[in-house]
């Protein structure tokens, strides 16, 4: 496992989220109500698409394409048509720098 | 009902489509314990459309079904799929419905999960028109767009449209008619429809509209003026007839399509409707949807009415389509006809925008969104609530919109739209 720096805190307001690019992982990095700062796979389980490109509630994310909900702290498809959950990835933040720890 | 009663009792889903398998899938995880039947017409166990008109169509290999559960998904929630058996007829007061080999099932409670079929094009010669619905339909098209050959299209709606996109990328001469002056005049406004229009225009399909189709011949299709358009292909894309002869033929209520409450329930007891054949209360009267989110929700939401849960149908109507890459989305009422005004996001001409409609006290109605999901599914959020929005804050990309829904004072109102 290794720290990569995602992104600065500022980058990704409250309530708002982020698709980022790092080491070959596309990922989205959300902001959420409780100022608590989450990382998960960015691209659906379902067909291809960008979470990041969708709308993001409370805890749950859904996809921009056909409305398939994951819950972004444990990654779980919360709903039809999605069958399989999404990859979630610890994260740091440390002096305004998001830290996401991927797998080596 | 005691869970030991449940388990005695019988639900039979006719219909294996998108609407019929989500219900029984629903309907089991919501705890009904008996035995569940799901029994379909076509040749397989249900499978998703939209790729048909789509990715099917442009597919280098032998394109395959998409199926929206696993086989092993209806043994192990205990749901027998019975496919390529056709359900004749209901005796609603034997409980028993009759089948195509002769057979015959009772049950407890039915779910009509029937789906439409594509409209005829009743012109002589209509029948050589193309209609795509089933993968027996997708799979006869796609052996037919063969470069260098004509496409004509009857219909200017999204199936007829996607049908065109797809055609044209295979190298077909294609042009499109319709007898609305412009192309999605069901779901949109016509200053959005000529964008589509253009788009299609852009890659080489032309478009005709306020056009009468008299005939088709073995080469060509007849217009009314008397002119002939070549055609080595004619597809029809001119809308859907709800299968409801079933349930007229039982005494069941109908009208476009099989009326029902809330809840799926129809006029008899006991038995529901779901899905596209469905035809259920919305705000000012009863309405029919055809779209794909509106399959799965509906039939689960009916599912789990039928495994005890009681909980209303309340959602806002949203559909896409693919055309070139592009993604549109629609959601409400994009046509124009209620609305007061028209407020943009992001620039017409640019590579992502979305046009909210917006009611006199500027509630939002409705939006199209090309490339712009991300401000569909605020519309979607604005529409449910009912909420009243300064037009000039929606216009401005430096507002973002997650922070207007987060701050937004609206009252959440519950209603049926
Ligand atoms: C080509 C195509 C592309 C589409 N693209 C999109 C899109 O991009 N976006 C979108 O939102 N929506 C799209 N849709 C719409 C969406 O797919 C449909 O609204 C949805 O499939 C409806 O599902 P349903 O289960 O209600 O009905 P159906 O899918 O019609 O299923 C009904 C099933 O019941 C069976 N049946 C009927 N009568 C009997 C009987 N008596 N006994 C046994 N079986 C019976 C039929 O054979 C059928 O398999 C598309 C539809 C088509 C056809
Ligand atoms: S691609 Fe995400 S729900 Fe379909």
């Amino acid at each position: 496992m290794t720290w990569v720096r995602v992104a600065t805190t500022a980058a990704v307001p409250l309530g708002e989220m982020l698709g980022v690019s790092v080491n070959g992982f596309k990922l989205a990095i959300y902001h959420l109500d409780d100022d608590s700062f989450r990382a998960t796979q960015n691209v659906c389980t379902h067909e291809f698409a960008l979470l990041s490109d969708g709308w993001l509630e409370g805890s749950e994310v859904e996809c921009p394409l056909h409305a398939g909900r994951f819950d972004v702290r444990t990654g779980r498809a919360l709903c039809e048509p999605l069958k399989r959950d999404i990859a979630v990835f610890a994260v740091e933040v440390r002096d305004g720098e998001i830290f996401v720890a991927l797998p080596q | 009902m005691t869970a030991g009663q449940q388990a005695m009792r019988t639900h039979v889903v006719v219909g294996a489509g998108q609407a019929g398998a989500h219900a029984a899938v629903a309907m089991r995880r919501a705890g009904f314990g008996g035995r569940i039947v799901l029994i379909g017409e076509e040749a397989s166990l249900p499978y998703d459309r939209p790729p048909l008109s789509k990715s099917f169509l442009l597919a280098e290999d032998e394109p395959r079904l998409t199926h929206f559960f696993e086989p092993a998904v209806f043994s192990s929630l205990r749901i027998e799929a019975m496919v390529g058996v056709k359900v004749e007829a209901i005796d609603l007061a034997a409980r028993r419905i009759a089948l195509t080999y002769g057979g015959g099932l009772d049950f407890d409670a039915l779910l009509l999960a029937t789906g439409s079929r594509p409209r005829c094009l009743n012109v002589p010669g209509g029948e050589r028109g193309l209609a795509i619905r089933t993968f027996d339909d997708a799979s006869q098209l796609r052996q037919r767009l063969i470069a260098g050959q004509s496409v004509v299209c009857i219909g200017a709606g999204v199936i007829g449209l996607e049908v065109a996109a797809a055609a044209q990328a295979r190298g077909c001469s294609v042009s499109v008619l319709d007898v609305e002056r412009t192309v999605m005049s069901r779901s949109l406004a016509p200053e959005l429809g000529v964008l589509v229009q253009q788009l299609h225009e852009h890659h080489g399909v032309t478009f005709e509209g306020a056009v009468a189709v008299a005939a088709i011949e073995g080469d060509s299709v007849v217009l009314g003026d008397g002119r002939r358009l070549p055609a080595d292909t004619v597809v029809c894309g001119i809308g859907v007839v709800r299968n409801i002869d079933l349930a007229r033929a039982a005494g069941i209520a109908t009208r476009a399509g099989i009326l029902v409450d809330p809840y799926g329930r129809t006029s008899a007891d006991g038995i529901y409707a779901a899905g596209e054949v469905a035809e259920f209360p919305l705000a000012g009267g009863h309405g029919v949807w055809e779209s794909w989110k509106h399959a799965q929700d509906h039939g689960a939401l009916v599912g789990r009415v039928m495994a005890g849960a009681a909980q209303p149908y309340n959602e806002v109507p949203w559909f896409w389509s693919d055309q070139y890459g592009v993604n549109i989305q629609v959601v409400g009422d994009a046509t124009g006809a209620a609305a007061a005004q028209v407020v943009d996001r992001g620039k017409r001409d640019g590579p992502s925008f979305c046009a909210f409609f917006l009611d006199a006290q500027s509630h939002v109605i409705g939006a199209f969104g090309w490339n712009a999901p991300k401000e569909v599914a605020a519309a979607t959020r604005m529409i449910r609530r009912a909420m009243a929005i300064t037009p000039d804050r929606l216009a401005d990309p430096s507002v973002s919109l997650q922070t207007v829904l987060a701050t937004s004072s609206s009252p959440a109102v519950a209603q049926l739209v």
